[in-house]
């Protein structure tokens, strides 16, 4: 596997240099570079101690070249429809087998861009050069993999004192018929006083063991907000190895949702760089999962000027002998005086095989702060199972009730409706109840 | 209606709490346990709803003749038995209209009927909480979430005044609150009184008992029923104590 990714940008490097200009090429050539030279991670790496890419890598590949063009395949609108928000007016841009549909997706170039990489580095050369890239400081071998190699994805562009008319929805579905390596990256720029929120989801529609391994950047300019949701329930075949980087300036606003409902394997990197003072970071994730799947969270919130706030509540419910990680660190420094950094992580497990691995970090370097943490590993509680259970309510239903009202604060930051009516439906149907 | 016969109980561990407990509830009737902090009161509250924490060593409780030993909480309720809990359990995320809604309907489910109409459901919950003396913004807020004593004890009676109970129990409803809200508690419970239900009150305090005016009163004392009588009786007991009545039965 390693070597055929190496192959594939030899192949390719000139291409790609042609592209996207000497900067970008440079950046690639590195990464590449550092990729040969670290491979893959093993469990041997403390950032992944708990979660092996053993069985993802043994699987045989067809990987997704840089420059695929539209794959043969017969997906039509009703087909996706119930992937889709409902009754949502939105923007959507939309892959299949990580080459962008065109007859799927609605862009825009009014008021705001809403459209792909791919076409940008032809239109908009100097501009995407400047924003590839930018963001995704992170020594690991998947994200030099993807810097290498991507050149495919969603970019989202608000300019400056704009509120973007409509949510938009980006989607990466696949349905090739053999297991598919597609390394997909997403660019969202949001400018000062602008404000846009985003949906994403990755969804494999045939049960063969894809893999997508994709990189989000995210920069939000003074006073701007964002919220972002990721949505990730796929088949319990796929893998999705995930790196989202958020840079925040001063007086911004960005939230990002994880709702982790199913998947073969699931990573999750979330970064934060708070680098302008009165940032306000909202980190919020749900994880319910079942049979043997697994899901890593691996976050970092860097606190580097003062007076700033994150706020992170991630819960998880493990069913079945599926196995839960939380990693999450808070790295408060010198200079970052008045932070106020809250971190949580509630998990519940339902039976004895199933598994959690939390390890909370707080470093804190600066000595008027305010930060606490706390995380938690339980079953379900049997005094509120009794409470529901006098009231007549049976026990599947109740328990089910107590997940739903456990799993609440991670909700906090969805604020479209349908979003919301999604979520519950997915809740409720991995819950296996129709409590309202 | 309601007979307790010899009941034996205490937790898994072999801790036995209820030593033979014998007490006959019939309809239209009320009645008050009273007891010191210990003598059982709360586990045979438990024991009677289904608490599965609870082990039933011997006798047995039986409902319109048939045991309840053997049946799930929720079918103890469906046949009619409401435990007003001493601390009801918050449930954040979960509205009291939805919870009384999912409660009521497995209520109905269990008898075969379909979901009641939301209208008149609507209409149900709203003058059951006129009689109990709370606004209608109540209805959206997440169950025992952030409540006083007072409200979560209403709450409780609430819940019991939707799902008209042939046996209600009302264990320490009174503590905690002040006069005003036991007041309302307790006017509650009487508007919901029947020649057709019956209900047994819990509880420490005489005080409860001027409100909802019991037909017997029971003293608990180690797992045991140990005295019985009217209503004067928890007036002596609120006067002297329980010592006298651990003398009397030291020698036993």
């Amino acid at each position: 596997m390693h070597n055929t990714l190496l192959n594939l940008y030899a192949e390719h490097e000139a291409d790609l240099a042609r592209e996207s200009g000497d900067a970008v090429a440079s950046k690639r050539r590195a990464a590449i570079d550092r990729f040969e030279a670290l491979g893959f991670p093993t469990k041997q790496w403390e950032s992944w101690k708990y979660t092996s890419l053993k069985t993802t890598l043994a699987t045989e590949y067809t990987t997704v070249p840089p420059f695929a063009s539209a794959s043969q395949h017969a997906l039509e609108f009703k087909d996706l429809e119930s992937y889709f928000l409902d009754e949502l007016d939105a923007y959507r841009v939309v892959f299949v087998n990580g080459v962008y549909s065109s007859w799927l997706s609605s862009t825009t170039h009014q008021g705001i861009d809403v459209c792909t990489l791919g076409s940008s580095w032809r239109k908009n050369p100097e501009w995407l050069a400047e924003n590839f890239a930018a963001l995704d400081e992170l020594d690991e071998p998947l994200v030099l993999l993807n810097r290498a190699l991507a050149r495919e994805g969603a970019l989202v562009h608000v300019p400056k004192n704009t509120a973007a008319d409509k949510p938009i929805q980006i989607f990466y579905f696949t349905t090739a018929d053999e297991p598919l390596f597609a390394q997909v990256r997403n660019i969202v720029v949001v400018e000062s006083g602008a404000r846009v929120e985003i949906v994403e989801r990755h969804q494999t529609l045939n049960g063969k063991a894809h893999w997508t391994n994709a990189v989000t950047e995210i920069r939000v300019a003074p006073n701007a907000h964002v919220r972002y949701t990721k949505l990730q329930n796929d088949l319990s075949t796929a893998t999705l190895t995930d790196a989202t980087f958020v840079h925040q300036a001063a007086d911004s606003t960005a939230v990002v949702n994880t709702f982790s409902f199913g998947g073969k394997l699931t990573r999750n990197d979330l970064r934060f760089h708070l680098a302008g003072s009165n940032a306000e970071a909202h980190l919020h994730g749900l994880t319910l999962i079942n049979g043997d799947e697994h899901v890593d969270h691996r976050t970092f919130v860097d606190h580097a000027v003062p007076h700033c706030t994150s706020r992170e509540v991630y819960k998880g419910v493990y069913d079945g002998r599926s196995h839960g990680v939380f990693n999450g660190q808070i790295m408060v420094r010198p200079q970052a005086q008045k932070t106020l950094a809250f971190q949580q992580n509630d998990n519940l497990l339902l039976n004895d095989r199933a598994q959690i691995d939390t390890k909370p970090q707080l470093e804190i370097f600066a000595d008027d702060v305010k930060c606490s943490h706390g995380c938690t590993v339980g079953q379900l509680d049997t005094d509120a199972l009794f409470y529901l259970r006098a009231r007549g309510i049976p026990e599947t239903e109740a328990r089910a009730l107590l997940m739903l009202a456990f799993a609440n604060d991670a909700l906090a930051q969805v604020e479209l409706p349908a979003l919301e009516r999604k979520l519950h439906a997915l809740i409720h149907k991995k819950l296996g109840v129709s409590v309202a | 209606m309601l007979s307790i016969q010899n009941l034996q109980a205490g937790l898994a561990d072999g801790t036995s709490i209820l030593k033979g407990i014998n007490l006959e509830v019939k309809p239209g009737e009320v009645h008050a346990i009273m007891g010191p902090n210990g003598s059982g009161k709360s586990t045979l509250s438990s024991v009677v709803a289904g608490r599965e924490e609870y082990e039933v060593t011997g006798g047995d409780v039986l409902l319109d003749g048939e045991s309840l030993l053997d049946c799930s909480p929720e079918e103890r309720a469906h046949k009619g038995i409401f435990l007003s809990f001493q601390y009801p359990v918050e449930i954040p995320g979960v509205s009291v209209s939805n919870f009384i809604k999912t409660a009521l309907n497995a209520h109905r489910a269990a008898r075969g009927e379909g979901p009641l109409e939301a209208a008149l459901l609507l209409k149900k919950m709203r003058e059951k909480l006129e009689l109990l003396e709370m606004d209608k913004s109540f209805l959206s807020r997440s169950l025992n979430e952030g409540f006083s004593g007072g409200e979560k004890k209403r709450n409780e009676i609430f819940q019991m005044a939707m799902l008209e109970p042939r046996l209600a129990i009302l264990d320490e409803t009174d503590s905690g609150l002040d006069i005003d809200a036991l007041r309302i508690v307790a006017q509650g419970v009487n508007a919901l009184k029947s020649p057709t239900n019956a209900v047994v009150v819990i509880t420490h305090y005489q005080r409860l008992l001027e409100y909802i005016v019991p037909d017997y009163v029971h003293v608990l004392l180690h797992g045991k029923i140990v005295k019985s009588g009217t209503k004067d009786l928890a007036l002596e007991l609120e006067e002297r104590g329980y010592d006298w009545i651990k003398k009397e039965n030291a020698g036993k």
